[in-house]
């Protein structure tokens, strides 16, 4: 790792204005993304923020139509939340099968998000429910964050500080494990809008990130059952293909689990 | 350069270490407790699990300022004077340790499952919470046996308490 | 057999201080004065070094020095040497080409040192390596078999025309050409044996010190075989005299192979620490444990087995290429010709054999022996080319195995194994019954109705242990000897110390080695310390790989008991007034049998170290040593038998049951046994269904952290259900035959069998990751 200097502010304000004081400043959450590409020096910023012992980032409440996680609850803590576990128990289950559990005690839902591995299992569960990511500025609607390849709408300084689930109907998370990594080789979410909505997104499946799959959103619309996706024709065009899966593979896996997603949900 | 402190095995601790210190190499090279140990470098392995305020976790992806101002236990933490931890006590009668590397993490890590399933466990259970250790010599077999065995040890030492 | 004595499952000594975090391994150690090392390494497969450029390096804050592969060269500093010597099939040696401890000119694979620095910390001579500027040309790299042996392929080693090192062969060729013509049938397969990073969870490590007005050397490494490191050290590196040189190594954290040899790191580590005149302390990272520890197996085999029409095997013919890497590591040249190749007839009585193993370079980490050796590559042959002649003469698969089995012994087989005792009908029975061998169509009937594909899987596998009797190895070009030696002090007050050159990192031989002393003595483990690991202490060993240490190291120790009891006795007699002939030994005493007269041992020891009344011309003291050269190597076999349920809409495999039955012959402590069974078995289930190395066409290693290269998980296992049978092995007095590696050679071919079966398409690769099973059941 190269040198860098540490700092660990008790405000969102004042995370914000060390992070403009900094040449190349970077925010720490849990960590367990920064940290690793810090000691293969792949990343050598010149101060590291600590937001995760900022107290206003930290919890989970319910809100009228949903709950709110603040950024820097962990995954383990949204795992064994009971707010959670009631309003959108997919997601809990979601939050449990990130990383192992020594990760799970450090990674936080706003590193997650803000990091955008293309293979993160978040990102799924935030598209398809269509929550929205409050940060210091605005709130960002979830079509609106996801950019991409560890890439989002986040600007240069700005901090995540919380993120709105809105309650759904049935929601389901099936992840077919990486097995070395244990990152999602594909992971999907899918989720039924007590209007009737229905939102799909699959995680490490495609080469731009975390998607929505609009063929399985629209046969569950029609018909929501795992046997309604028996026909639906995943394209490989632009899935990732790697040693562990190839394209096919993976378009294989995002109809198998969504199936599985929704008779985990129904 | 900063002043670390914080309260390791029990006793405060005070160090002076450059910012980017890991708390692995905080413990091993500063404070010598050298149980703690490192197998990867990609936060897999597990072998550097030590217990922040009570959790388990891995001691390689966690600055040492991180940790300033918790309570960290280590390998070298948990034994009672001579008497053995229930989870150290079960990992030598199971056999759950060959070599022995990766075995201070995985007891730091196996009394943290415990912990979180007040010692309901099945091995499917075991097996699935410890994913995040590896360890090359025992095929996990016995380090599973271990860890049952150990929960229900701890259950018992609890009732006594 | 006693409470602590052979055969019980005794809890091991050694745990207490690794379950305390009290280990210490060789990271663990601090020198005053020490400093620190990293290495530089090349990011081509290869290239020519134009120029290294250390001078904006040195100064650098906290550098002590750099040095480069051309220091190296200049000091005439050894190149690593290669152990065995293999002959071609026409008659030429083979093909070597130069391993210089840093490159000085060209580089062969990603990862290759080319210079270090050495600084105050780790930090400073990570920092500094950064300034370090190496200029490459680079050159057409070989990355895999097929492009070594390809017409026109680049060439890594002008020694090596065409990339190869040698084309070897065994056994009788017209023999076995006429066995396949005369054949009612033929089955043949293609096959790979997935390349492996071993992956000890401690990274290798090194700490050298030289002390100046001594001129001697210290080096604490993580090594199997600390002796064979000073050795190697001393008489072909140049680097330290014999006697000048102390290798220690302390507790290891697993070693499988891969820390057998002497690597470029250890040897740079005690090299520099006379050159900057500080003790030098390298770890390695995990990073580079996958770039530069010998990498295993990596074969390309076809083979062939005739059939009679009693469906008898009559003939098995197999030509193999095996890619050593980028250059030949201690042992690689053996493991897959006399490792391999010799274990060929499996357990199975096949007249005639023919081998050829063409080894090759590639721009790859060099290749050696990992948990198996060469055997588990045989073993995946004969079980694969088993499983699939069943399948092909629509005859049961355990039937076709028993019908071919080895029932006399002695057996001679057709390349060059003696096996000495065994039997396979009963290890196979075993497992059968284990795992219901007979309600498997029933159960497989019941998933196909769940909708789930069910297979199940057998390997009987065999392997030569007890690594081995020097005079045979060495007519068949093996540079050193490879018995072991053990020396047994009994002390004034009566306690033990069994000094040995077997080498402890994971075996238990703490523990086990003193359930001899409490068998013989009848004294309790706790007044027996065993002395490992240093080669100030013990005078000398071979260390502990291939399955050796009780076949081997435990009967030297013996041998050296046993004269210590022959001088204890007559100490005894002549103090007790009797005959020697009549005093026995029960419980820490000896005994004049049929009366109640008795000296304790410690009461012996005293007066063999006060020698106040010892009989006339005898030496005082009571420590004996004692070399033991095996007569042969032993044989330990079994049956392994697999049932797994394949997903076929993942592709993933997960095991309904897996269960072993061994012959270890006598069981010293079954606890320890089973524990080995267990760790080698989940690296062939590793092999079989997780771990491969990738290498992409250039030459840049895609698995190269534990994020790409699978390593098994409690969550991939099952819990294994283990049985014994026993035949006690006649070649040594302890009848032992050695666990360390059958799981490893045994497990894949069960695996493989039952996955296939499920899927029923019989072409699948290792490892068998859902990706590739799903493509065998989707085409």
């Amino acid at each position: 790792m190269y040198q860098t200097t540490y700092h660990r502010p008790s405000s969102v304000d004042e995370a914000a204005s060390l992070f403009a004081k900094g040449s190349d400043a970077k925010y720490l959450a849990g960590g367990h993304t920064l940290i690793p590409v810090m000691k293969q020096r792949l990343a050598s910023p010149s101060d590291v923020i600590d937001l995760c012992k900022i107290k206003e980032l930290v919890g989970i409440e319910p809100t009228g139509d949903g709950i709110m996680i603040k950024a820097a609850t962990t995954h383990s803590d949204v795992a064994s939340s009971e707010t959670v576990q009631k309003a959108i128990p997919a997601l809990a289950y979601l939050a449990s099968l990130i990383g192992d559990p020594a990760v799970r005690h450090r990674g936080t839902i706003g590193g997650s998000l803000a990091n955008n591995d293309p293979a993160a299992d978040y990102p799924a569960a935030v598209l398809a429910c269509g929550a929205t990511v409050k940060t210091n500025k605005r709130s960002i609607s979830a079509d609106d964050f996801f950019k991409g390849l560890f890439s989002t709408a986040l600007e240069d300084g700005e901090i995540i500080t919380a993120v709105s689930f809105p309650v759904q109907d049935k929601a389901g998370y099936a992840k077919f494990n990486h097995p070395a990594s244990r990152f999602a080789l594909t992971g999907v979410f899918v989720a039924k809008t007590p209007a009737g909505d229905v939102r799909a997104a699959a995680t490490g499946a495609s080469q731009n990130g975390v998607m929505r799959v609009p063929a399985i959103e629209a046969a569950l619309k029609a018909n929501w059952s795992a046997a309604a996706l028996d026909n639906v024709n995943i394209s490989a065009d632009g899935l990732m293909n790697d040693i562990h899966g190839t394209s096919d593979y993976r378009a294989n896996l995002v109809k198998v689990m969504a199936q599985r997603a929704v008779t985990a949900a129904s | 350069m900063s002043t670390v402190k914080l309260t390791v095995n029990g006793k405060a601790v005070s160090a002076e270490v450059e910012d980017r210190t890991l708390l692995v190499h905080l413990l091993r090279d500063h404070l010598n407790l050298t149980g703690t140990h490192v197998g990867c470098d990609t936060s897999q392995c597990g072998a550097c699990v030590v217990h922040i305020d009570g959790r388990a976790v891995k001691s390689c992806t966690v600055l040492a300022g991180q940790a300033a101002g918790s309570n960290v236990t280590t390998i070298e933490g948990i034994a009672k004077g001579d008497e053995l931890h229930p989870m150290q006590a079960a990992f030598r009668d199971n056999h759950g340790l060959q070599c022995g590397y990766c075995t201070p993490g995985m007891i730091m890590s196996a009394i943290d499952i415990v912990h979180r399933h007040s010692g309901n466990l099945d091995e499917a259970t075991v097996r699935h919470e410890l994913e995040g250790n590896i360890c090359r010599c025992t095929g996990y077999h016995n380090i599973v046996k271990a860890v049952l065995d150990a929960a229900g040890r701890m259950k018992v030492a609890q009732a006594a308490e | 057999m006693g409470v602590e004595g052979i055969g019980a499952s005794v809890v091991r000594k050694e745990d207490r201080r690794f379950i305390t975090g009290k280990g210490r391994y060789v990271d663990d150690i601090k020198l005053v004065g020490m400093t620190h090392a990293h290495f530089i390494r090349s990011p081509h497969a290869h290239a020519k070094i134009k120029s290294i450029d250390t001078s904006e390096a040195m100064k650098m804050p906290g550098v002590v020095g750099v040095l480069t592969g051309q220091q190296v060269v200049d000091d005439k500093i050894g190149n690593l040497i290669c152990g065995w010597a293999i002959t071609s099939k026409d008659g030429t040696g083979m093909k070597m080409g130069a391993w210089p401890a840093m490159a000085p000119e060209t580089v062969r694979f990603v990862g290759q040192a080319v210079a270090v620095v050495i600084a105050e910390t780790k930090n400073q001579a990570r920092d500094a390596a950064e300034a370090v500027v190496v200029n490459y040309e680079e050159l057409p790299a070989v990355p895999d078999i097929r492009a070594a042996i390809a017409p026109g392929a680049p060439q890594l080693h002008p020694e090596a025309p065409g990339n190869v090192i040698y084309d070897w062969t065994i056994g009788d060729e017209a023999a076995t050409d006429a066995a396949f013509k005369s054949a009612a049938n033929v089955v043949s397969l293609d096959i790979t044996n997935n390349r492996l990073v071993p992956n000890a969870m401690e990274p290798r490590a090194a700490i050298a010190e030289y002390n100046e007005p001594e001129e001697h050397f210290t080096l604490y490494t993580t090594s199997q075989n600390p002796h064979v490191a000073r050795l190697v050290l001393s008489a072909f590196y140049n680097i330290a005299q014999e006697h000048k040189l102390r290798v220690v190594a302390p507790d290891v954290g697993g070693g499988f192979g891969s820390k057998i040899f002497i690597y470029p790191e250890e040897m740079v580590a005690l090299w520099a620490s006379k050159k900057v005149g500080r003790p030098v302390k390298w770890t390695g990272d995990r990073t580079e444990a996958f770039l530069t520890d010998a990498h295993g197996r990596d074969h390309l085999t076809k083979a062939e087995m005739a059939f009679d029409k009693d469906n008898k095997v009559t003939g098995l013919r197999v030509k193999t290429y095996a890619n050593l890497g980028g250059y030949m590591s201690l042992f690689s040249s053996s493991v897959p010709t006399y490792l391999y190749a010799t274990l060929l007839s499996g357990q199975y009585n096949i007249p005639n054999i023919f081998a050829e193993v063409i080894s090759v370079y590639t721009n790859t980490v060099p290749v050696d022996a990992y948990r198996g050796a060469g055997r588990p590559e045989a073993s995946f042959v004969v079980e694969r080319l088993m499983e699939t002649a069943a399948r092909q003469l629509k005859v049961d698969p355990a039937e076709l195995r028993k019908k071919n089995f080895i029932t006399q012994f002695p057996h001679q087989t057709p390349v060059i194994m003696a096996y000495d005792i065994g039997d396979f009908h009963a290890s196979l029975d075993a497992a059968m019954k284990a795992i219901d061998y007979a309600g498997f169509p029933a159960r497989k009937a019941k998933a196909k109705s769940e909708g789930k594909l069910r297979g199940i899987g057998i390997s009987c596998y065999i392997e030569a242990c007890g690594i081995a009797p020097s005079k045979a190895v060495g007519s068949l070009g093996a540079g050193v000897g490879l018995w072991e030696s053990a020396e047994v002090r009994v002390n004034p007050v009566g306690t033990i110390e069994i000094l040995t050159g077997s080498h402890s990192h994971g075996q238990g031989h703490e523990t086990t080695f003193c359930q001899l002393i409490a068998d013989r003595l009848g004294v309790p483990i706790s007044q027996v310390q065993i002395v490992h690991g240093d080669t100030d202490k013990v005078q000398f060993g071979m260390g502990t790989y291939g399955s050796r240490s009780a076949a081997v190291g435990l009967t030297a120790i013996l041998k050296a008991m046993e004269k210590v009891e022959a001088k204890a006795k007559k100490i005894a007699a002549h103090q007790l007034e009797a005959s020697e002939n009549d005093i026995v030994i029960e419980n820490g005493e000896f005994k004049v049998a049929g009366t109640d007269k008795s000296l304790a041992l410690p009461m012996v020891a005293l007066a063999a170290y006060t020698a106040h009344n010892l009989p006339d011309g005898m030496e005082p003291g009571l420590k004996e040593g004692a070399f033991y050269d095996p007569t042969n190597f032993t044989f330990p076999a079994g049956a392994y038998i697999c049932e797994m349920e394949v997903d076929a809409g993942t592709g993933k495999s997960t095991f309904v049951n897996f269960v072993a039955a061994d012959d270890f012959g006598r069981l010293i402590n079954p606890m320890i046994v089973e524990g080995q069974v267990h760790g080698g078995l989940a690296q062939g289930i590793g092999q079989a269904l997780l771990e491969g190395v990738v290498y992409d066409s250039s030459g840049q290693l895609v698995t190269a952290s534990f994020m790409d290269y699978t390593m098994p998980r409690a969550d991939d296992l099952p819990s294994f259900k283990l049985s014994h049978t026993t035949t006690l092995c006649p070649g040594n007095p302890l009848g032992v035959k050695g666990c360390g590696e059958a799981g490893a050679i045994g497990a894949s071919a069960a695996v493989i069998n039952a996955i296939t079966d499920a899927i029923d398409n019989n072409k699948l690769e290792m490892p068998a990751t859902p990706d590739r099973v799903w493509h065998a059941i989707h085409g």
